[in-house]
Parts: C-alpha cells; structure tokens; sequence
C-alpha cells in the first residue's frame, strides 16, 4: 500500500504544483499592459488548467479545455488585437480595488459552499442515490454506448445538445463575420485601410 | 524514476514561464509558449504513469497536435496579419 499513498503524494504534490504556475500566470496576466504578452499567457493558463483537469479525472472538461482555451481563443484573441491597440490602458487606483473584494467575496461564497458538499466518492450522495444509479444501470442495454456521459449527452439529452449545437454556431458565425471572412467584416475593412494608407505613404516616399 | 522526471518537468516548466513573463521580444514569447506545451504534453505523460493510467499517452498525443497547430496560427498571425492567407503564397509580405 505504500507505493499507492507515495503515488498519492506524489498527485498531491502535483496539483499544488500546478495551482501554483495558474496563480502566477494569473498575477501576470493582470499586472501586464502588453496585450500580446496577456494572449500567450492567457494561452499557458488553459493548457496548465487542462493539465490539471486530467489530474482531476476531468477528461472531458481538459480536451474541450485545450481545444477551445489554448487553441481556438488564442487565435480569435489575436484577429480582435488586430482591430484594437497593442497596449491596455492604465488602470486608476480604485478601479483596481472593487474588482478584487468581488473576487474575495466570490471565492469566499464559493468556498462556504463546498462545506456543505458530500465527500468525495461518498456512496450516499444524491449523485449516487438518485437517478443517476438509474442512468449507470439502463444505459448499456438500452443504447449499448460504453460511455455514460456520451450516452447521455447525444441520446438522451439529444434534443438539448442540438440547441446547443444551434448556440455555438449562431456565436461562431458572428465572431467570423466580425473578424474574419467576406470583404465587408470588420478585419477585412481594417486590413483594407492599413494597406490603403500603406500604399499612400510608399506614394509620397517616392 | 519517475517522480525525478516529474521533479526535472516542473523545474522546466518554471524556467519557460519565466522566459514567457519577462521575454523582451515577441518570438522569446512565442518559443516559451511553444517549448511549455511541449512541457506539459510531457508532465501529462508522466501523470499518466504515476496514478497507473497509460492513456494519458493518447491524451497528450492530441494536445500535442493543438500546442504545434496553435504555434503555427500565431506565427502565420505575425506574418501575414490574417489568417485567411495561404502558406505557400507569394507576393507582399510573402516569402520572395
């Protein structure tokens, strides 16, 4: 049993290792002006998140996690730095205060809530006493998917995650069309007006 | 063993988050991003063979595949200012 609880140390270790490189990366994120530096961080933060969705067990959130954080965001980050500046601002001092006590008073509600949440792997939770039980039991005769969360998730709950479906590619087509395709969405406007102005400044050089 | 490699990991990883938080340039930026993906697809492995669980393998396998096509994004970003430009065309702001 001692190589387990060596092995659970050593997970122990790990995930406070990790919560660690988050809280540093989210110190830098908000001291840095740099919107460019912020991107690339933000970029470390999801992929260091998903790795500890994986030490949680949490494979499902990790994959959307590093698919939709570190891969999609960062680059639709970097299509809308295009049409702002380099450069956020400078913040006033109050302006700096309020949000914090927001997040202390969040975090806080946040964690008098876990106090009253079952221990973990509790057999007399409701998630394991109610319908949930149900869902283990009739899944695998009924629709013959290995995965639970799957079988639920597309057949099941099917009708619910179409709508889903319909959500995420409504918010899809307006992020494109504000920066990306056609020659009248923003991005290309803009990049019309950089070559533009390009185009005149190489005219009077010459 | 394994938990040295974990130990070895993690100070790498401490290293090129230092390069990513003080990195003068732009590119010193974009290679730590880059070189700590790698990091962490590796620690991800490692995790994997710690808690007993090979298929982590699979796991860091497909985040290696974001980590290498989200460097590619941001570089192309830098070059051509869009994304909608094919790699292998020439002309402004192309390769000559």
């Amino acid at each position: 049993m001692t190589g387990f609880e060596g092995a659970n140390l050593a997970i122990d270790l790990l995930n406070i290792t990790l919560l660690t490189i988050l809280f540093v990366v989210a110190i830098a994120i908000a001291r840095l002006r740099s919107l460019f530096a912020i991107v690339m961080l933000s970029g470390i933060y999801s992929l260091v998140s998903a790795t500890w969705f994986v030490a949680l067990d949490a494979v499902d959130v990790a994959f959307t996690e590093a698919a939709v954080g570190a891969g999609i965001s960062t680059a639709l980050f970097l299509g809308a730095m295009v049409l702002t500046s380099r450069t956020a601002k400078a913040e006033k001092g109050a302006t700096q205060i309020v949000p914090l006590l927001v997040v202390i008073a969040t975090g806080a509600v946040l964690i008098y809530a876990t106090i009253d949440l079952p221990g973990f792997g509790d057999a007399t939770s409701p998630a394991n006493t109610g319908v949930g039980v149900e869902f283990l039991e009739r899944t695998y005769p009924e629709i013959a998917i290995p995965n639970v969360v799957t079988a639920v998730l597309a057949s099941y709950r099917g009708f619910d995650t179409l709508g889903e479906v319909g959500v995420v590619f409504a918010a899809g087509l307006a992020v494109t069309l504000l920066l990306g395709f056609g020659e009248r969405s923003m991005g290309a406007t803009v990049r019309r007006e950089d070559r533009e102005s390009s185009n005149k400044n190489d005219e009077d050089a010459s | 063993m394994i938990g040295a490699a974990a130990i070895a990991l993690v100070i790498a990883i401490a290293l090129m988050l230092i390069r990513a938080l003080s990195g003068p340039t732009l590119y010193d930026r974009v290679l730590a991003v880059n070189s700590l993906g790698t990091k962490i697809i590796l620690l991800l492995g490692v995790i994997g063979f710690l808690t007993g669980r090979p298929d982590f393998l699979d796991i860091s396998i497909l985040y290696a595949l974001i980590n290498f096509v989200s460097t590619i994004a941001i570089l192309k970003f830098f070059r051509y200012r869009s994304f909608q430009v094919s790699l292998t065309r020439r002309g402004r702001g192309g390769p000559q």
